[in-house]
């Protein structure tokens, strides 16, 4: 789980360094004051998304005086998208942390500092006394006197203070009084997967909750298509602010503004996949993975809907098909993406997907597993839409809005009147870099791998 | 309880001992550390060694006379039979002392029938078979393994039939040296002088010149815990595995609590711990136990409530299940009742010295504890030494492990047979046999701080990760952790603890120089096999820094000087 700028392996022998670092003279304390400045580092709020601007700290995994060793993770950061480990880059000792769990810093300020030896730990927390809440994100000049108002602890920190990566572990008996009895397992999957124990039912003894009836009431909603977990009551007549989620979603629908987009629809029958999906449904494949491959397919053959405008004057090709598929979660809405999904098979794209679902359901979607897509699908056909059109995300090209597929009744070319399934599809794209008749040759290709879907499982 | 098995790795520095004896391993400071001896394994001694021993044991015998020296029935007598008693008994062999050993119960005691060793048995399975359900771990290696499954009855049986047979390897390995073994229960009567006998048969009377109690201890099991043995029970059921729960309550979360989670878990039950502090493992390093919990309790079913007494347990009857009541440990108000299916009240052990007749002779005992000095003689109520009375193991609660107590018990035979012994119980290891395991010796960092603050030096902590470590990684199992402290002024070693692969085993490099005064600038020459987990503890010598001015030892000195 490494934040977006570690690149380095957290394999590194840190006896090595240890046996550096322990080689390393002692300052002499006339070169005190000069040393302390480079031997106190400051951890900084990483951007762990291009849209990132602001991170929350979940919780500290590493406390005060503990010593880390390069790539130790010291704290869990929420970003716009998913909770992120985020390590450290030097070894050396937690000396003061500048921002608690529960606050946010903006990206780039320092959120904690670290001292390279146990020494420095008493100089480096009277240089957080002033580091003041919001203060800048570049390091004070000089070690100051530290004020004694705005207090962190002087004194030097304890050894290893007990378990603080764990988190206090529920106590349903205390949650507004019912009582609710359920296994270990259980209760780490439902906190994992958000799901609430009171609206579980328990299939164990006594009606105990065990763990299959926590999966179960998570699939409940069921469908292959990614549905809403239980949306919690709204509180109406008060105001609530945007989580850090929300508030991403809506800068990149005021984003999507400037973009000049224009919308072009087709109606696609669907017999041929409906019987497709029926027969290898059982090997795992979904619907949503039958739809993104076929329009990776579609995509191949015309690669400029693949491309986006970033600059307003170019054509940025992109060398890969990822197909981006929105998924509404519990408080948000995030688009977990299919890399290279023309390339991959139709068992391992199913496979993905899910793999996919589950980790952005636990907040656990890694950066490029999220904002790498070039082509984005979003489907609201299971709520019994028929047609809708959805808002370009900023940095790709097209977006296509699947409505659901129903039957319908058609004329067919030899006079007759039948019955179909017909699926209405509309594709919104930017006029910059796609044009009409490429979007609309896009959508004939479409509709006809999708009514001949035997490539589709290659 | 831990007990390394085959025999304890000490360096060999021979020194002028009498006669040199095949498994004889002694080490400069007189002492000999020895777990069981060859013959407990069932390992056949050379017909010339075996040979040996019964000579040195007849002309022992022969030379005291039948009667034993001085009029008495006995050199040495010992009340009980477990792995104390047995150590004390073959080592008073050797020394040529005629020695008898009562057993109420079975040879073995607590360690071999109902502790270490069962549990060890299970531990690996537990151990072999969380390996093989990690399917992530096996993937990494390259293997498939489908659906591993095991037999209940057969895991069982694996642990009952290696009691048995160390029992038996252990009683005969004292009937070949001639101990008498004595059945029935032991009482001191005066000074110099037991009564023993079986319920239903006569008592018989005996007089020996020195006695050693070492009559262990029992689970203790706090009020109000109603044990039936089947949904309630302590780590004598446990280890009989005769059922696997679906979710087990443990209360206690020390290391017989913890080393059960572990095969619960591995077999596949969810564990909840009931924990009276504040935190998980209260008696490790809070380093280790903080690693530790990230390590064998945060990614397994496992969940636990800390700071609560289970003030009473109901066992399961008529389809409902066990209940725990727990109370704020403070404030002692209810705060939950846990449903379970099973509990195993893992709360420590209490000493077993009821009916030793110990108010004969005017001894109190602390809190069930015999009352000891540093060479394990027993006090008495006015603080006296009473003389040639012992008490080794777990009944004098200086350090309740099976290896402690077979050392308190060499440690007094060398006195009695008239060389003074103090034992150093801080060279002494200990270990948790979990997956990964944890093993320690010496004081843990905060006690090593009080320590310097109050005698005045410095101390100084090295780390490494056993990611660092090649072997560790090819097995990939990095995860891990092994810390020293010592003082930087002098090199003296205060502690070191390991939580990683084969920790128990790599323990004894520390507890050994330890034991032998070895400083870190000294033993930070010796070399390690590449590439072993060994290199583990050589990563941390050669980390210590010690200021000792102008220590330079030439790599072709030998290495404990």
């Amino acid at each position: 789980m490494a934040g977006l700028l570690h690149l380095h392996s957290t394999l590194l022998p840190s006896a090595s360094a240890l046996r550096h670092r322990a080689g390393a003279p002692a300052p002499s304390s006339s070169r005190r004051c000069f040393r302390v400045e480079a031997k106190i580092r400051e951890i900084f709020m990483p951007a762990l998304s291009s849209t990132m601007t602001e991170g929350k700290i979940v919780s500290w995994t590493a406390a005060e005086g503990d010593r880390l060793s390069k790539g130790d993770p010291v704290v869990v950061v929420e970003s716009d998208k998913a909770d992120m480990d985020v390590e450290t880059f030097h070894d050396g000792f937690l000396a003061a942390v500048l921002v608690p769990a529960g606050e946010s810093a903006p990206v780039g300020s320092a959120i904690a500092l670290l001292a390279e030896s146990e020494e420095e730990i008493p100089a480096a927390q009277s240089k957080a006394a002033s580091f003041s809440s919001g203060a800048s994100s570049s390091p004070p000049a000089q070690e100051t006197a530290a004020p004694e108002a705005s207090a962190p602890p002087s004194s030097p920190p304890p050894p290893a203070p007990v378990a603080v990566s764990a988190p206090a572990p529920p106590s349903p008996a205390t949650q507004g009084g019912a009582r609710v009895v359920a296994s270990p397992y259980a209760k780490k999957l439902a906190k994992d997967l958000g799901v609430d124990l009171f609206s579980v039912t328990g299939s164990g003894p006594g009606g105990r909750i065990v763990a299959k009836d926590v999966e179960a009431a998570l699939a409940a909603p069921k469908k292959a298509a990614p549905v809403t977990a239980a949306r919690p009551d709204v509180p109406l007549g008060s105001t609530v602010p945007f989580t850090t989620m929300q508030g991403a979603v809506s800068k990149n629908m005021v984003e999507s503004l400037a973009v000049p987009t224009f919308r072009v629809g087709y109606t696609i029958t669907t017999d041929a996949l409906d019987q497709l999906y029926k027969k290898i449904k059982s090997k795992g494949v979904t619907m949503t993975a039958l739809l993104a491959k076929a329009t990776a397919m579609a995509l191949v053959q015309h690669p400029v809907v693949n491309s986006s405008c970033r600059d307003g004057k170019s054509f940025t090709y992109s060398s890969s098909i990822n197909i981006a598929v929105a998924v509404a979660i519990d408080g948000g809405l995030i688009t977990p993406v299919l890399q290279d999904a023309d390339k991959v098979d139709i068992y391992s794209l199913s496979r993905k997907w899910k793999e996919l679902v589950d980790k952005a359901r636990a907040k656990q979607l890694q950066p490029h597993e999220y904002n790498s897509g070039t082509f984005t699908l979003s489907n609201l056909g299971m709520f019994g839409v028929d047609r809708f059109d959805a808002i370009l995300p900023p940095g790709t090209g097209a977006i296509m809005a699947v409505g659901a597929s129903e039957p319908t009744v058609v004329g067919t070319k030899d006079g007759r009147i039948g019955i179909k399934n017909q699926m209405q599809v509309n594709v919104t794209a930017d006029h910059r870099v796609i044009y009409g008749a490429d979007l609309a040759a896009f959508l004939q290709t479409l509709s006809k791998i999708i009514e001949d879907p035997k490539d589709l499982t290659f | 309880m831990p007990l390394s098995a085959p025999s304890a790795a000490a360096t060999v520095v021979a020194s002028g001992a009498a006669s040199p004896r095949p498994n004889a391993i002694r080490t400069a400071a007189g002492l000999r550390f020895c777990g069981l001896r060859r013959e407990a394994l069932g390992l056949r001694s050379s017909p010339q060694a075996v040979a040996a021993r019964r000579s040195v044991a007849a002309a022992a015998t022969a030379g005291n006379g039948a009667a034993g020296s001085g009029g008495f029935d006995y050199d040495l007598l010992i009340i009980g039979a477990g792995v104390g008693g047995h150590g004390a008994a073959l080592h008073a062999v050797e020394k040529g002392l005629k020695t008898a050993i009562i057993e109420g119960d079975v040879v073995g005691g607590t360690c071999v029938n109902r502790g270490c060793v069962p549990s060890k048995a299970l531990l690996a399975v537990s151990g072999r078979m969380r390996e093989l359900q990690d399917e992530h771990h096996m993937k990494s290696l390259g293997l498939q393994v489908s659906l591993p499954g095991y037999d209940r009855q057969a895991v069982a049986d694996h642990a009952n039939n290696l009691a048995s047979k160390i029992r038996s390897n252990l009683t005969n390995s004292m009937k070949a040296l001639g101990v008498d073994i004595l059945t029935g229960i032991g009482t001191i009567v005066g000074k110099q002088k037991v009564r023993y006998g079986k319920v239903g048969f006569p008592d018989n009377e005996i007089t020996a010149r020195n006695i050693i109690i070492a009559t262990g201890s029992i689970p203790f099991v706090p009020k109000g815990i109603e044990i039936d043995g089947k949904t309630v029970f302590t780590s004598d059921h446990a280890l009989k595995l005769e059922s696997v729960p679906d979710w087990i309550a443990i209360v206690g979360s020390g290391y017989i609590g913890l080393e059960f989670s572990d095969v619960y878990t591995a077999l596949g039950s969810e564990v909840t711990f009931v924990e009276a502090l504040d935190q998980l493992m209260p008696g490790f390093d809070p380093e280790i136990g903080k690693l530790a919990q990230r390590i064998l309790i945060n990614p397994r079913k496992i969940d636990y409530h800390t700071g609560v007494f289970a003030s009473k347990i109901t066992p399961a009857k008529d389809g409902k299940p066990v209940l725990i009541e727990l109370i704020d440990a403070k404030t002692k108000e209810h705060k939950e009742t846990l449903e379970v299916d099973a509990a195993l009240i893992a709360t420590g052990r209490a000493p077993f010295t009821k009916g030793l007749g110990l108010e004969n002779i005017n001894v109190v005992t602390q809190r069930g504890f015999v009352p000891v000095d540093d060479r394990m003689q027993v006090m008495d109520a006015d603080g006296n030494v009473v003389p040639n009375l012992y008490c080794i193991g777990d009944a004098n609660g200086k350090l309740m492990l099976a290896h402690a107590a077979s050392a308190q018990g060499i440690s007094v035979v060398e006195q009695i047979s008239g060389r003074d012994n103090i034992l150093n119980h801080l060279s002494i290891p200990a270990a948790c046999f979990t997956h990964p395991e944890i093993s320690m010796v010496g004081l843990t960092e905060p006690q090593a701080r009080e320590k310097a603050d109050k005698e005045g030096f410095e101390i100084s902590v090295v780390k490494t990760s056993f990611k660092a470590n090649t072997k560790a990684l090819a097995e990939n199992e990095g995860d891990g952790l092994a810390k020293m402290i010592y003082r930087p002024d002098t090199g003296e070693i205060l502690g070191v603890h390991i939580l990683g692969l084969h920790a128990a085993d790599l323990i004894h490099e520390a507890s050994n120089a330890i034991a032998l005064g070895t400083r870190v600038q000294d033993i930070k020459f010796a070399v390690h096999a590449h590439p072993t987990l060994s290199e583990v503890l050589d990563e941390l010598f050669k980390a210590a820094k010690v200021k000792a001015a102008g220590v330079s030892l030439s790599v072709n000195e030998p290495v404990a000087a």
